[in-house]
């Protein structure tokens, strides 16, 4: 599957689930910032994902909620040294440019292109 | 006052799909406050009675040992009123479930007439992503719901 009937899938899974417009899902567009996903909306999307491509995601695979649990991991709203480097060795999909620059968990990105990041990676050792 | 809208189950297979029945009679008082002379049951209880159905459903996949609550309504569309007198039924199935939660999936039909389809998401609450507490005991599935499961099981043993 190319990267562009990816991204055409996960775009049909993000406007049911988050019921928006089809326009508001770009490629940069951040789940809960931009396209206001709540907790039970990212059930929801790996729910959908499974269902669209046929694959089994494990809990905590494509959003790792216990790491800003851990107190090892995130301080005061701040992503540890430690937790920068799990995050990093467990969300391969995730660009941590700007968390690298500020420490804030806020500046991690997790957008539409993360989402289609996640599935190519997971097809492709499928 | 008891916050059961469904009368009994009719048919339940573990961890797959539910069908319940709720008698509609001019006696409740909720008919009459939406539309004074002209008693119909409000969508809102509609969507109760599946979210119970489908949640003792999803309940009873984990012998009601998680909170199991409503966390969101994906779809409810609406075709038809409903009128004392008639007879709803609500069949609920799971569409997928996980440690977190479960999605599920129904219809409401006054005999063969579609009444409405309804798609309800719902949430074990202490597998939460925000890792908030809760309750140590289960607060949702009360005496009131574990009763209309056990009539139906019981039910099925008098048959016999």
């Amino acid at each position: 599957m190319t990267r562009e009937e990816i991204y055409s899938k996960v775009k049909d899974v993000l406007v049911d689930a988050l019921g928006v417009d089809e326009e508001d899902v770009k490629p940069d567009a951040r789940l809960r910032d931009d396209l206001g996903a709540e907790s039970i909306d990212f059930l929801d999307i790996v729910f959908r994902l499974e269902k669209a491509f046929g694959i089994k995601i494990p809990r905590g695979e494509m959003f790792p909620e216990d790491i800003f649990t851990n107190p090892a991991y995130v301080q005061d709203n701040k992503v540890t040294p430690e937790g920068l480097v799990e995050l990093k060795k467990r969300m391969p999909h995730v660009d941590f440019a700007a968390l690298e620059k500020d420490p804030n968990v806020n500046n991690i990105r997790f957008t539409v292109d993360t989402v289609v990041n996640y599935i190519e990676n997971k097809l492709k050792t499928a | 006052m008891r916050w059961i809208w469904i009368d009994k189950f009719t048919s339940f297979e573990h961890a797959v799909s539910a069908t319940a029945i709720k008698n509609v009679t001019l006696a409740e008082e909720h008919l009459h406050d939406l539309y004074p002379a002209f008693p119909i049951v409000p969508h809102s209880l509609i969507l109760e009675g599946m979210a119970q159905t489908a949640g003792i459903l999803v309940g009873e996949v984990s012998n009601f040992s998680q909170k199991v609550i409503l966390a969101k309504v994906g779809k409810a569309v609406f075709h038809r009123i409903v009128r004392p007198g008639e007879t709803i039924t609500f069949h609920a199935r799971i569409d997928q479930i996980s440690e977190q939660g479960a999605s599920t999936s129904g219809t409401a039909k006054v005999g063969e007439d579609l009444v409405a389809e309804i798609e309800i998401m719902f949430s074990h609450i202490d597998q939460n992503m925000a890792g908030m507490k809760f309750p140590e005991h289960n607060f949702v599935f009360t005496e009131q719901f574990s009763s209309l499961l056990s009539s139906y099981k019981d039910a099925l043993k008098v048959m016999l």
